[in-house]
Formats: C-alpha cells, structure tokens, sequence
C-alpha cells in the first residue's frame, strides 16, 4: 500500500509539473517569436554548423541575433571540435539530414563537397546582395577560396595566412632582430630561452610556442616552414605535389630541413608543446610567455584586448621566415638562391613562400535545404561578411576572423578605435598584405580527400616524429608512400588535373 | 484396416481426417507467431542487417561522387592494408626482435596455454570441436602476445593493437587489485566506511570527457592545478604527455581512476554474499587472515571476479574517450587505441577501413575473452 500510495504521490507531481510546463509554453512561448515574426524572414530558422568557439562561432551567434532580430528569424549556432567538422557536414548532406543549411568550414574541402552536389551555388544569391560588396573581398580570397571549378561555393567570412609573431621588447632587450629565416628563428629562439627570462607572475617566456597537437590544425605548421624551402618560382609552382607526375614533395632535403626546425624548435618550446592546440599557444603569447610564434591573424588582434592580453604594444608581426637555399626538383637537393634558383627572394636573398594555410573560414548553404531557408542563409551570410559588420569584427581578437577586404587593410579608424596602436597596425596589416600580395604565395592543398592526406597522413606521421616515435626520413618516405597509396586509390590522373586547376596551371 | 500381402497380413492404420480447426483455434496458433516475428524482424533489423552492412562496407572503399556516393568492392585490402600494408605500422607497430624477458613472456603464455589444454582433454573435460577452438583462441593470444613483446622492445613501437592490450591488461589488473582493497578495508568494521562506499563510487559516475578533461589538467605540470605540487617536486618543465610512456600512464591512471569503483561495488557485494561458517571454522582450526583469504575467500569470490573481469575487459577494449580528450592519441599514436583508430580515419571517409579496424577489434575481444573464459573455467572448477 505504501508503494502505491508513493506511486500516487509521484503521479500527481508529474501530473502538475506537467500542467506548469503546459501553461508556460502556452504563455511564454508566443511572446517570443511574436516580437521578431515581423520580418522578411519571420519564422525561419537557420542552423549553423562551425567549429567549438569562441573563435568563428561568437560572431557568427552575436551576428545571427543581430540578423535574426531585424528579419524575424532565428539562428542557431552549434558546434563541433575542429577535428570532426569535415565529417559532420559529410555526413549530414550524403546521408539527406540536412540538419545544418549553413556550414561554415575550411575552403580547402570545398571540392569534396561541391563534387557531390551538396552546396548550393551562390553566384546568383550574390548577384542578389549587393551589400557583400563582392569586389571589396581580395582578389584570393573570392577568386580561389570561394570557387570550385569556376563556381562559387562559398562567402569568405576570415581571411587566413600564417605569419611570424615576435615580443618586440624582448628582442629589443637582447638586441635580436626579428628573424627572417628558419635558421634564424631557432639561433632567436634559443637567445630568448637562453634569457631565462620570466613574466610578472614569474612564469617563464619560451622562446617559441608553436601548437603542434595532433588532430588539431598543426599540420599546418609543418607546410609553413617546408614552403619557403619548396616552393620558389611563383604560386603555380605548388608546394605540395609536382604538378607534372603529381608525386608528393616530401621526400626530398627541404621537407627534412623542415622536420629538422619542427623538432629543434620543441627544444625552446613550453614543456608540453606536442598537447598544445593554437588556442592554447595564443594564450601563452598573450600571456607574454612566448618569444616567437607562428600563427595566423588572430594573435594579432588578441594582443590588443586589454581584457586578457599581456603584450599589449609589445607585439611584432612578420611575413613567415624563408630560406636562402631551396630544393632542386630534379635532384631533390637543396641549392643556394639566386635569381634563378628564388626569382620571389626578398633584398637579403631569402625565398619566402606565404602559406594561405587554411584559407580562411567560409560559409557555404546546403543544397538540400528548403528555398526559403536558402534565401534566409544567403542573406544571412550577406549581413556577416558585409564591411559594415565583419570591418568591426576583424579587430576584434575573439572573433577569429582576420581581415580579407580591401577595406579592412584601408581603414585604419576602426583599428586605431580596437586599439591597436599605429604602429602596431602597419606591421600586422603590413605583414598580411605583403603575404597577400606575394607572387610566391603557398596555396593550399585543394584536391579530392585532402583531409585524409593533410589531417589524417600528415597529422599522424608529423606528431609521430615530433613525438621520437620515427626518425626522420622513415617519416618523409611514409607520408610519401600513403600519400602515393590514396593517389593511386583516387586516380591519379584525376587529383593532378584537379591540382593544376587550382594552381592556374594550363599548359 | 487389415492388408493382406503374399502369406502375410498386417494391421495399417488409416489415416484419420484431420478436424477442422476453429477460428478461434486458429487465431491461438497463429498468436505466437504473430507476437515472436516483429521481435526477431527488429532484432534482424536492429542487430543482424548493421552486422552484414558493416561486414560488407569493410569490403569496400567509399568515394564521393557526383550526386551522391559510391561503394568500391576491394575485397580484403582493408584489412591487408591494415596488417601487411601501409597502416601497419599505426595498426601493429614497428616489430623488432623481442627482449629476452619477452621471449620468456610469452613461451610461458605458449607452454601455460597448451598445459591447460592438455590437463583437459586428459580430464575430458573437453570436446574435439572445443579443443580446436581453443587451439585457435591460444595460437592467436601467442601471436598477439608476440607482437606486443616485439613493439615494446626498446626500439620497437607499440601500434593501436598493442596499446590497446595494454590499457585492458594494465588497466583491469590494477582496477581488480584497488577494487578488491578497498572492498576488503570496506567489508571491515571500520568507522565512516558508509561513507567511503559513497566516495569511493563517485569516478564512476562522471561522464569519461570529464573524467579525461579532469586528468589534463591535472597533469599539465606548467599550469594546472597541481602545477604548484609539480614545481615542489621539481617537475614544472616535464611534460607527461610529451614522453609516449608518459602519456600511456597518464591515460591508464585515469582509466584505472575512473574504474576500480566498479570492481570495488561487486566485490564489495560478493564479500558480503560469501558464508561466514568456512571461516569462522578455519579460524577456529587456527588459520590466520591471510590463510582465510587466500584458501576461502578468494576461492569463494573467484566466479564474481571472472564475470566481473571478463564484463570490464570487453569494455576497457573500446576505450575511446580518455586518450581522444586528454591526448588526442598523441604524442604520435602512443595513446591511440583500436577505437581511436577507426575514428580517425572514418573522419576522412575510409569507412571501409574504419570498419575493418572495429571487426578486428571484434576479433580481438572474443580470442582474449575466450582465452580468458577458459583459463578461468578451470580455476573455477578447481575452486568449487
């Protein structure tokens, strides 16, 4: 009888909670989209899928509010770890879930997506919304990141490069110059070690933080430092494979000057440098625990907020270091630059080879979803990138977005208002656009699977030897022969044709 | 009905006509078919289709075509690809001449393997049919058992196979024996052991992310929270995860954390179960505690310990979550286990080699599980 009467007594509960939740939803509920079904979009709801923020996905929730409250819609920002974003879009279109009708991912896997028919083309839905102001957004970043194959897929929302961030004061201190090759950032970055020096707090400052975690974006890193030894005629030479016999450009005496650098840079890096992700290398350096660092834009901006940052004017910035040797591709050997050897080599003879790594995070809009709520994300993602809009969110170092319009590099007020002194200002703005501009630019790898030769090949077998697991040349020949291994699985004529077209190859 | 053939007759009963059964006679028959089929079509559809998609999707390679997708039938490459080709060295680890002490390993595995067999068949305790598969179940734990001593030799490398065992067995070995400690301190007559029942149950409740995240900041020795216990023992500038055994402990301390509740709660149960006349009589025949707990006690928990031994190391073997968070696999593929594995190339589309990864795995767990089956069945016997 007890048990019954408890039975009973739970029963009622559920019963009356039950009601509330009725009454509520009944009550609360419509005021809520009352007030915002007012718009051109009133009741569409769009789902965003990006990365685990704050960086990429605070803008695009703080934004989306902004869009939503204007346009009585609603916009709903979820997240995922980085290393499962390409999966998930994957899996939501092929399997026809379509969860998500915007996804906001790296450009460098646009093909594989866009093969599938899975992204809308956004030509015309940009026709359509003059205020992107198409022509503003530099010249890469819409004529390469955006399109595949002649088509766009894409709004870029964050311009990306990879550059070298130092402590201008303490290079100021030990009379060191920013380096300007690899060899110099190690002879740097042991000075700065060597300094013993420490922070306020008392913790020390490394000579150089580079995230190298596995499964998180520090392979990268990797193609950084091997471009400048690789990649020395111009950008449609290619880093990453010869565009003749599409053979992997590895094994060769730059790639091994590379893992060389990757490893003899741990050795000035903070104690757990192989678990660090690049959130955690930007907090160090804002931190002022960091000599040198590589990065992209976003140390830049996260080293003006006077919230967090430490090294506040006390922060240089660089295009990526190079070298004075580069590889020979017929013998893989390295040789010393010259004009014909580095037609791009700076005053000092230095090839530099800046690594659009990345490419910057772009929002595309899932075919599969409805033509309302396609004409909701497009003007939705119109509103994001616009200048009024992503001009303000550039500076801000939370955001994750770097600049990547014409206006973004022109406008000095709304840096000087984020405040970023001007002197500051010209070196970061002046470090990307002279990466921008480069004739030797590195692109990205933009072929079938990319993701499996970058972040699953590359990933592994990089943190393998960063880790002592592999000495280095069992590490080139392996990414040479599983990179050869999916060449052949995917068709070798069809990855090289591929990757001529995204180098502006046509011969 | 009498038939008459030749000088012989013989009675042949006539058949009778079958009565008519009734519709409701006819409903009756057919209601157990009609309850019984959607079971077994859910569980056809639940278990058994994934099982032969999976199997299949194994032998096929995924690719992205225009509209849509494409499967690709490779047959085994997979799997070829995974223990004689280019993953082999992920998969199994780089395989150098073991140490002595791994020769003698696993001779004795071998030798201690083939004396249970023997004693059992001499026992006929067993069947041809059994004696075979156990055969099989042995020579496979031999050559696992080889693999391991030949990747862990110094300048070998431990593949997600080895690395997986190595959390099951290190793990479980130290769950059981933590477990079975604290259970006994807990079965005494201690003051506040309520208390410490409750406590010690507690890591088993947190989500593993946690659990993991917990145990990263934990033995960030630059920042976290017991950095200042670091700098004390002069560890600030060591890193546990940079270091590949480093990381494998701080992996299987985690694990070893999160699970010895669970081994704790049933033996905790099973000592409490156990009869106190055996000992109370061995105490009066003047056996001391550990003569009682080493002839009655432990004989007397041994089938709970097995079931609950074999129940953790079939789930120990997907142990995923610690080495995702903590490590992300790293450094290198130290702390990458088989589950782990398949992850990471199903997140760039391999699914045919992610599958083949996760049925090895299968087979994996069902030789050790019946390895471990057979050998405990005969301690079992012995015991009781």
């Amino acid at each position: 009888m007890r048990g019954t009467r408890g039975i009973r007594r739970l029963a009622r509960h559920v019963a009356r909670a039950a009601v509330a939740v009725t009454i509520a939803a009944t009550t609360v509920m419509p005021v809520m989209p009352a007030a915002a079904q007012t718009g051109p979009y009133a009741g569409v709801e769009i789902n965003v899928l990006t990365g685990v923020g704050p960086q990429i996905a605070e803008p695009l929730a703080r934004r989306g509010k902004e869009w939503a409250e204007r346009n009585g819609a609603k916009v709903n920002v979820t997240t995922v770890p980085f290393s499962d974003i390409y999966s998930k879009i994957l899996t939501d279109v092929y399997t026809r879930t379509n969860a998500f009708d915007i996804y906001v991912f790296a450009p460098q896997w646009m093909g594989d997506y866009a093969v599938g028919g899975f992204l809308e083309p956004l030509d015309a839905h940009i026709a359509q919304h003059p205020e992107i102001e198409w022509t503003d957004i530099a010249p890469f970043f819409r004529d390469f990141s955006a399109t595949f194959q002649g088509t766009t897929y894409t709004v870029p929302l964050d311009g990306d490069f990879h550059m070298l961030y130092n402590r201008s004061d303490i290079l100021t201190k030990l009379n060191l110059k920013s380096p300007n090759t690899w060899d110099d950032y190690l002879v740097v970055a042991k000075a700065i070690t060597d300094a013993k020096l420490t922070t306020e707090e008392g913790k020390p400052v490394y000579g150089s933080c580079i995230s190298k975690k596995r499964g998180a974006q520090a392979y990268w890193f990797v193609s950084s430092i091997a471009g400048s030894y690789i990649q020395a005629q111009g950008t449609s030479q290619g880093g990453f494979f010869d565009v003749d016999t599409f053979k992997p450009l590895v094994n060769n005496e730059g790639f091994a000057k590379a893992l060389d650098f990757y490893k003899d840079s741990t050795k000035f890096g903070p104690p757990d440098e192989l678990n660090l992700d690049v959130g955690d290398t930007r907090g160090l350096f804002t931190a002022g625990q960091c000599g040198l660092s590589l990065d992209w834009g976003d140390i830049g901006t996260l080293a003006i907020d006077k919230a967090t940052s430490k090294v506040i004017d006390k922060t240089g910035a660089s295009i990526l270091p190079g070298s004075n040797r580069v590889v020979d591709r017929k013998t893989g050997k390295l040789v010393a630059c010259d004009k014909t050897t580095c037609p791009y080599a700076d005053a000092a003879g230095v090839n530099h080879a800046p690594f659009a790594a990345f490419g910057g995070w772009s929002g595309a809009i899932n075919a599969g979803s409805s033509a309302k709520k396609k004409a909701a994300a497009a003007d939705y993602l119109a509103y994001v990138t616009a200048p009024a809009q992503s001009g303000v969110d550039v500076t801000i170092g939370l955001t994750g977005f770097n600049p990547y319009r014409t206006t973004h590099f022109a406008n000095m007020d709304t840096w000087s208002q984020a405040g970023m002194s001007k002197e500051a200002a010209d070196l970061y703005l002046g470090a990307i656009k002279s990466s921008l501009n480069s004739p030797n630019m590195m692109l990205d790898l933009r072929v079938q699977n990319n993701q499996y030769y970058q972040q699953v090949v590359l990933d592994t077998i990089i943190s393998q030897f960063a880790a002592g697991e592999i000495g280095r040349d069992e590490a080139m020949q392996t990414i040479f022969d599983r990179w050869e291994e999916k060449t052949e699985e995917l068709g070798r004529d069809r990855q090289l044709a591929t990757y001529r077209a995204t180098l502006g190859v046509t011969k | 009905m009498a038939v008459t053939i030749g000088e012989r007759t013989a009675t042949v009963a006539t058949p009778r006509p079958r009565p008519r059964r009734t519709l409701a006679q006819r409903i009756d028959h057919a209601t157990g078919g009609f309850f019984l089929w959607p079971s077994i079509l859910l569980i056809l559809a639940m278990g058994i289709f994934p099982f032969v998609a999976a199997i299949y999707l194994s032998l096929t390679r995924f690719e992205l075509v225009k509209g849509g997708f494409k499967l690709t039938w490779v047959g085994l490459a997979n799997y070829r690809k995974l223990v004689l080709g280019s993953e082999r060295l992920h998969f199994l680890g780089k395989l150098v001449d073991p140490e002595p002490v791994g020769v003698i390993a696993v001779a004795a595995i071998a030798l201690g393997g083939a004396w249970i067999l023997v004693r059992r068949i001499r026992a006929r305790e067993t069947t041809i049919g059994g004696a075979i598969s156990y055969l099989v179940a042995l020579s496979v734990a031999v050559g696992i058992a080889w693999v391991i001593a030949s990747t862990v030799a110094p300048t070998g490398r431990a593949g997600t196979l080895v690395v997986t065992t190595l959390y099951v067995v290190v793990g479980i070995t130290f769950q059981y024996l933590i477990g079975l400690g604290l259970a006994l301190l807990c079965t005494m007559k201690l003051p506040g052991r309520r208390f410490f029942r409750i406590v010690f149950l507690l890591p088993m409740m947190i989500t593993p992310v946690g659990v993991a995240y917990m145990f990263r900041m934990m033995t960030d020795t630059s920042k976290g929270p017991l950095q200042p216990i670091w700098a004390l023992a002069g560890l600030s500038s060591y890193s546990w995860v940079n270091d590949p055994w480093g990381a494998r402990t701080a992996v299987m301390i985690g694990d070893v954390w999160q699970w010895t509740p669970f081994m704790f709660i049933v033996l905790v149960a099973a000592l409490e179960a156990q009869p106190t006349d055996p000992i109370e009589a061995a105490r009066v025949d003047g056996a001391s505690d550990l003569d009682i707990f080493r002839y009655v006690t432990l004989p007397s928990i041994l089938p709970v310990s097995t079931s609950l031994v074999l129940i953790r190391m079939i789930e120990a073997f997907k142990i995923v979550d610690l080495p995702r968070v903590m490590t992300n696999g790293g450094p290198g593929t130290a702390t990458e286990s088989m589950t782990l594995h398949a992850v990471i190339i199903w997140r760039a589309l391999d699914f045919g080699g992610a599958t083949a990864v996760a049925f090895l795995l299968v087979a994996l767990v069902t030789v050790i599980a019946t390895a471990f089956v057979n050998v405990a069945r005969t301690r079992v016997t012995e015991a009781t």
